[in-house]
């Protein structure tokens, strides 16, 4: 592959002797709104003198040029992998610039979710630098001939240590890239005692443009001659339309047309929702023309949903039996035995994402191809959903990436894309689509609302010898087959089937429930009910046991063991389990730090205060963290504060990661104190920031502290690890603080007044 | 014909007087520092200045405006970063970044009548502006640090 690559380069490189400064400068975009460079001609990576790979093109000015191909959500991406590459590179930071890759495989997957961009690309950016320096060293050595062995990188230049000499990358561009790319075999990495940049960290590269208001979200996205839409969708998921009168909306000044789009096939995937679409010349008068359509709708099946009932329904699935996905030992002789037993139910609740920026993007369709600007996790999957949904081929849809206004999960998703796309086919010129805030929440691919029972039988000194727990949700696969209701193996494999205590006996059950929304990723994903459910219990049983909820958890955790799940299916987030084991040690060891950093054994508390503690694997990073909190007489909860540590393996930018982590116990804050979607007759209740309410500077943990555990692991997962051990450690501190056990969220539902 | 000025500049308007200062300032004037967050007030995403204080852009109507003074993140600081960008950058504060231009509008209307805020007056004063990513911590010590205070 290499080669191929080497030889489109020199494909440009010829090109380059006689246009090559002319090809740079028509590239570079303005500051401010985006201007359309069409047809797309690649990066400037592409152009550059020595490109040695697609991530990476060095020019004769001893420019860096380096390609995030992952989308920047706010989790630093776009700083982050760069810097591993510009490390192995031994490249100057500050001669470094960053440009946004659009949808193309040849990047590799662009999928950013699942916590592993740097996982699954670590290696590949090292190799990339790597390749570069070993190009340039070879260069520099020939130039003085000498041996390669005498040969250096240091910061930007080779030098030859006797005689002393130093030439800079840019010199040595053009004869550089004369050589032929090394393969891998030959690569030489620098040791971490050399590295400049990974675990040291940069900070965003974005940064000054976000606090200017000078950074590009797909809220901002331009083009020329473009205009505005905002689209009425079927309140109920499928619904079509029956009929509409668009007259009062065409009165408004500014509105142009109005367009029906027609409701999708199941199953769903990305496809449009449908609805009307009201086309204008500003993004007012398409909310204001939008207000003014009058439309019946045919509702369809899924008017049947309503969640009160629904809650009901699910819970009875969770008492049954369901269908086994982990055995160990003899679960059912186990309890046969006697002894006390302990049962608990949890619920969880339909969430809505709510980034700040709500799903939004601009298409052009012009010419049989389709040209998008858009904040998405997913520019490759765009181009899949938006080619089947115009009948074009994929390389006819250019996706740009424009920055995220957060995501969350939501923007894995590019139904908005598709719509814009359909869009600008029909009215001929580009179209920017606006989803308001009451779209985003009614309209969202929702976090499944889940119920899990729990039930264990202890020894007499309180101990599990048998233990089964049931979780019943709507599932994802729902998404993409309209006739599936149970769980994927990856859903059940966050912290369900992973379940790591040391118990004789124990079985892990999954039973059915149909989805009547859209069911999609969301932060952290099914860990969030899951690690509710068995952290929770593990608190109740501590309890029970009479036992300090610290030492009951790493008793149950038991000895130290790498588990051995080869009889179940677990795919372990697409990690290699050798590479990426569940290692107890690991666990017990951030549980340790959180609890000595905590002051769990020493802390003193008012009344009405308390701490509650959880631990959690997910996306290969083991996190626990103490919630302190205190209630109120009246039933308040405040949320001093929150203590988390964490075992990420390699940890390739501290500074971000510590952010990340900060952040997901605020986003943990908003699903257990506040967050619930519910349905009534298939339409979703909530709408906005009033009555979907999220946390705020002054409900948030007052103090966030974050704890690195050192690891010699490899690099694991930071942006989602974070969340799911908060609700229950939370909930735990609320038992402490009142003896009251939450096994329902969100909290504000629970009465909690003294 | 509606008078104002925006960022230094006399601007005149013609359109709906029902149209928000938000989207004449974003699809108008093109000037998309100032973010679309919920339409409600309830976000503060839109933050901007009106003769000096803090405004939910989203719900003023421009009807409302005449003979206004609006400032936006684009022209926080004509020369220079705004000494609360600076402890923005300094705190590393932002995530995704896109509530934080009214998160710094609704700090500095905060900090030009309370030049030194403590927890509750910051808490106030910031409880009306979202932040999704959390970055809740960064922004009371962001403020504290541009009050001149140790956080």
């Amino acid at each position: 592959m290499s080669d191929i690559l080497n030889l489109s380069r020199r494909g440009f490189l010829k090109g380059m002797v006689t246009t090559g400064a002319l090809v740079l400068s028509v590239r570079f975009l303005p500051s401010g709104l985006l201007a359309e460079p069409a047809p797309y001609a690649g990066t400037h990576a592409d152009h550059s003198t020595l490109h040695s790979g697609v991530y990476v093109g060095i020019d004769t000015d001893g420019t860096v040029y380096i390609v995030a191909h992952r989308s920047e959500m706010g989790t630093g991406i776009r700083t982050s992998l760069p810097m591993v590459l510009a490390d192995e590179l031994d490249a100057d930071w500050k001669r470094v610039k960053i440009e946004q890759a659009i949808g193309d495989a040849r990047y590799g997957s662009q999928e950013t979710d699942g916590s592993q961009s740097i996982r699954e690309f670590y290696d590949a950016m090292r190799e990339a630098g790597a390749t570069a320096r070993l190009m340039l060293t070879r260069a520099a050595a020939r130039q003085w001939n000498v041996p390669e062995s005498e040969c250096r990188a240091d910061l930007h230049t080779i030098v030859h240590a006797s005689p002393i000499r130093r030439l800079s990358y840019g010199e040595l561009t053009m004869a550089a890239a004369k050589l032929p790319v090394p393969d891998k075999k030959e690569l030489q990495f620098k040791p971490p005692s050399a590295w400049r940049y990974v675990g040291k960290g940069m900070v965003s590269y974005d940064l000054s443009q976000l606090v200017t208001g000078q950074a590009v979200y797909g809220m901002d996205a331009h083009m020329d001659n473009m205009v505005y839409a905002s689209v009425e969708h079927p309140p109920v998921l499928g619904g079509t339309i029956k009929s509409y009168d668009d007259k009062a909306a065409l009165q408004i000044p500014g509105v142009r047309q109005t367009i029906p789009i027609d409701t999708f096939k199941p199953p769903h995937e990305y496809q449009a929702l449908g609805g009307v679409a009201v086309i204008a010349d500003n993004t007012w008068a398409a909310f204001q023309g939008r207000k003014k359509l009058n439309i019946t709708w045919n509702n369809g099946p899924h008017a049947v949903f309503n969640s009160d009932d629904f809650k009901k329904e699910m819970q009875a699935t969770a008492r049954k039996p369901g269908k086994a996905v982990r055995n160990e030992g003899d679960v059912d002789a186990g309890f046969a035995k006697g002894g006390k037993v302990l049962e608990a139910d949890y619920y969880v609740p339909l969430l809505a994402h709510a980034s700040m920026e709500p799903p939004v993007a601009v298409a052009d369709f012009r010419d049989g191809k389709l040209t998008a600007w858009a904040p998405t996790q997913d520019p490759q999957a765009t181009q899949d959903a938006v080619s089947k949904a115009l009948g074009i081929a994929k390389e006819n849809v250019i996706c740009h990436v424009t920055l995220l206004g957060g995501a969350f999960g939501r923007k894995s998703m590019p139904d908005y894309i598709v719509e814009a796309s359909l869009l600008s086919k029909k009215v001929g010129r580009p179209v920017k689509v606006v989803w308001t805030r009451e779209d985003d929440i009614k309209f969202d691919y929702f976090h499944a609302v889940a119920a899990m029972y729990m039930k264990a039988a202890v020894d007499d000194k309180g101990m599990p010898t048998a233990w089964l727990q049931r979780s019943v949700f709507t599932p994802i696969p729902s998404t993409f087959d309209a006739s599936a209701t149970y769980g994927g193996d990856d859903e059940m494999g966050m912290g369900f089937t992973d379940i790591p205590f040391d118990i004789p006996n124990l079985r892990v059950e999954n039973g059915p429930a149909v989805a009547h929304v859209r069911i999609g990723w969301l932060r952290s994903v099914a860990n969030v009910y899951h690690a509710f459910a068995v952290q929770s219990f593990m608190d109740e049983l501590a309890h029970n046991a009479g036992r300090d909820p610290v030492e009951y958890l790493l008793a149950l955790l038991g000895r130290q063991r790498v588990l051995d799940l080869k009889a179940t299916k677990y795919p372990n987030y697409n990690a290699d389990y050798q590479k990426f084991p569940i290692d107890t040690a690991r666990l017990r060891k951030v549980v340790e730090v959180v609890a000595e950093k905590s002051g769990w054994r020493k802390r003193r508390l008012a009344k009405g205060r308390g701490l509650g503690i959880a631990v959690h694997r997910s996306f290969v990073t083991y996190v626990a963290s103490v919630v302190e909190v205190e209630v109120t007489p009246q039933g308040e909860v405040h949320i001093p504060r929150v203590d988390t540590a964490l075992d990420a393996g390699l940890v390739v930018n501290p500074e971000i990661t510590r952010a990340q982590f900060q952040g997901a116990n605020v986003f943990a804050t908003s699903l257990a104190l506040m967050g619930e979607i519910t349905a009534k007759n298939g339409a979703i209740e909530q709408s906005n920031f009033n009555d979907y309410p999220v946390a705020r500077i002054n409900e948030a943990p007052r103090e966030n502290n974050i704890y690195i555990v050192e690891s010699a692991a490899p690099p694991a997962g930071v942006g989602e690890p974070g969340v799911p051990p908060f609700a229950p450690a939370l909930c735990n501190a609320i038992f402490a603080a009142t003896g009251k056990r939450i096994r329902e969220l969100p909290l504000s539902k629970a009465s909690l007044k003294a | 014909m509606i008078r104002l000025k925006v960022n230094g500049v006399e601007r005149s308007f013609n359109g709906d007087p029902g149209m928000p200062l938000l989207w004449y300032l974003r699809d108008i004037l093109g000037l998309t520092g100032t973010k679309y967050g919920c339409g409600m007030a309830l976000c503060g995403a839109c933050t901007v200045h009106r003769d000096g204080k803090a405004i939910r852009a989203c719900v003023t109507r421009m009807g409302a405006l005449a003979g206004s003074n609006i400032t936006t993140i684009e022209h926080l600081s004509a020369a220079g970063l705004h000494p609360v960008q600076k402890a923005w950058m300094e705190h590393n504060v932002p995530q995704c970044g896109y509530c934080q231009s009214g998160q710094i509008m609704q700090a500095v209307a905060l900090l030009n009548t309370t030049p030194h805020p403590n927890d509750q007056q910051i808490e106030e004063a910031m409880s009306g502006n979202i932040c999704r990513c959390g970055t809740y911590n960064r922004i009371r010590a962001a403020i504290k640090a541009a009050a001149g205070e140790r956080a």
